[in-house]
């Protein structure tokens, strides 16, 4: 396949902008054009549930690159203008204030959007958190009533709690998983997770689930829970999971099934290829599709979409990575943990605030978490890179031959 | 090319030791990037640029002099 003559990335976030950079340093030299629903240039999101909630960063710090090096990149961002439909065979995407944007290749990079509880719409003080000006919104509220309640136990809902509570409110984080990240990280790391949000004296309920969002003239005043049980609130966090971004696929015949379907090489079709948390791509070691939601897949995944895009074969493979602050807690988890794997402990003590775990399935190691130990659980990485990695027999002989393929799929 | 990192926004992932061995590596204690070289030789600014660009923290800077 030759290379376009022009590249449009559609969605201006990390994995987005990642795109745009890997192509001009892959050698790209025609048109191209980042697209993006919201106004800012390009920020960076884990921080928005960290420091800049609780005010430790200005705005600003969030922001992927200056405006110099956007300047730099020679690309046209087209901002606060969101893509409302894809025509596949022209590669032609039209834009909610109806713009109509062409190119020989099309990157699909539009992320994901939150889940909501029914009536939230309705009442003022119900925040999701996705975007910057989400983060910005929760944070101003957060400064003006003292009770929060976090309605979600998962990595966004356990570091809302975190935060909040550094910034000395009252929180409560309620959740239908028995114990923080449960479903993530297995019970033992959740009961440890779950001792330290109960340590520094948030409210858990857990294992309940929410009847209702309470209001008076307007604003919540409350979560009802499904035993009866009120918890008053003055600002209450909805995090309860995102689904991709591909409602203004529909119609566009490209196949979406808990994302934006892509073979092994991260396309959709033809001169159509999909990055971020919004691509399910196929998976050469794991044999499966899969789909990521976290900040690594994003820029990770976009070289190789840069190098696919620009006539490459490259599969992607990678070791998946993900971290989470909490308090004082960093927990880095480098593969596929899940709440069915057995846990062992291989170094360093849970008690002593500090250990490296192995995820095993089936005899292989599946993931390696460090706790507060991350050179240590960086150092086990191979174990889980072993189990998956591709079958020596499969894909095109020239990508596993090609250096950078093997560095990215190593990254 | 000069490196610099901000090790305020650093995650401790290890992704630019992964690539780099040569020129970063990580604190034992937390983790966070410790700069080795600065100013690597050409043979290594491949690997640099790449670890700039999937820093999953955008922590690294990588400035590129003529």
């Amino acid at each position: 396949m030759t290379a376009p003559a022009d590249v449009l990335v559609v969605g201006a976030s990390a994995g987005g902008l990642a795109v745009a950079e890997a192509l001009r340093r892959q050698g790209h030299q025609g048109g191209l054009t980042v697209l993006g629903a919201e106004p800012h240039p390009p920020y960076d999101r884990p921080p928005l549930s960290k420091q800049v909630l609780c005010g430790a960063w200005e705005r600003e710090r969030a922001h992927l690159r200056s405006a110099e090096q956007l300047g730099a990149l020679e690309a046209d961002f087209v901002l606060g203008d969101a893509a409302v439909r894809l025509d596949v065979a022209a590669r032609e995407v039209l834009t909610a204030s109806g713009r109509t944007l062409r190119a020989g290749a099309v990157v699909l990079a539009t992320g994901v959007t939150p889940c909501r509880l029914p009536g939230q719409d309705d009442l003022a003080g119900v925040h999701v958190l996705r975007t910057l000006d989400d983060a910005l919104g929760l944070r101003e509220h957060l400064l003006a009533g003292p009770r929060l309640v976090v309605v979600g136990e998962g990595v966004l809902g356990a570091e809302v709690a975190a935060a909040a509570r550094g910034m000395g409110l009252d929180v409560t984080l309620a959740g239908l998983g028995r114990a923080v990240l449960a479903d993530q990280l297995g019970d033992r790391i959740a009961g440890a997770l779950t001792r330290l949000h109960a340590g520094r004296g948030v409210r858990l309920r857990l294992g309940a689930a929410v009847r209702e969002l309470t209001g008076s003239g307007g604003r919540v005043t409350g979560v009802r829970l499904a035993t009866g049980e009120l918890l008053p609130a003055d600002a209450v966090v909805v995090a309860v999971g995102s689904r991709p971004a591909t409602g203004w696929l529909a119609g566009s015949g490209l196949p979406v099934d808990d994302g934006v379907v892509c073979d092994a090489f991260c396309r959709a079709a033809p001169g159509v290829y999909a990055v971020g948390d919004v691509a399910s791509w196929h998976h050469e070691g794991l044999g499966r599709r899969l789909r990521l939601e976290n900040r690594t897949n994003a820029v990770e995944q976009a070289q190789v979409v840069a190098a696919n895009v620009l006539g490459g074969e490259r599969p992607y493979v990678p070791v998946p990575y993900f971290w989470t602050d909490q308090y004082d807690v960093r927990i880095q988890a480098y593969g596929l943990p899940t709440a069915a794997a057995e846990v062992e402990v291989v170094e360093g003590d849970p008690e002593d605030g500090r250990f490296v775990a192995l995820y095993r399935e089936g005899g292989a190691v599946t993931g390696v978490l460090g706790w507060n130990m991350a050179k240590a659980a960086r150092l086990r990485r191979p174990l889980v890179a072993e189990t998956m990695a591709p079958p020596p027999a499969s894909g095109p002989s020239i990508a596993a031959a090609a250096p950078a393929a093997s560095v990215n799929t190593r990254a | 090319m000069n490196i610099t990192v901000d090790a305020g926004k650093c995650c401790g992932a290890g992704q630019c030791v992964l690539l780099a061995p040569d020129v970063f590596d990580q604190n034992e204690d937390d983790g966070i990037v410790v700069l080795l070289d600065a100013t690597p030789p050409e043979a290594l600014r491949a690997a640099v640029r790449e670890a700039a660009d999937v820093c999953p923290a955008a922590a690294i800077t990588v400035e590129e002099r003529p």
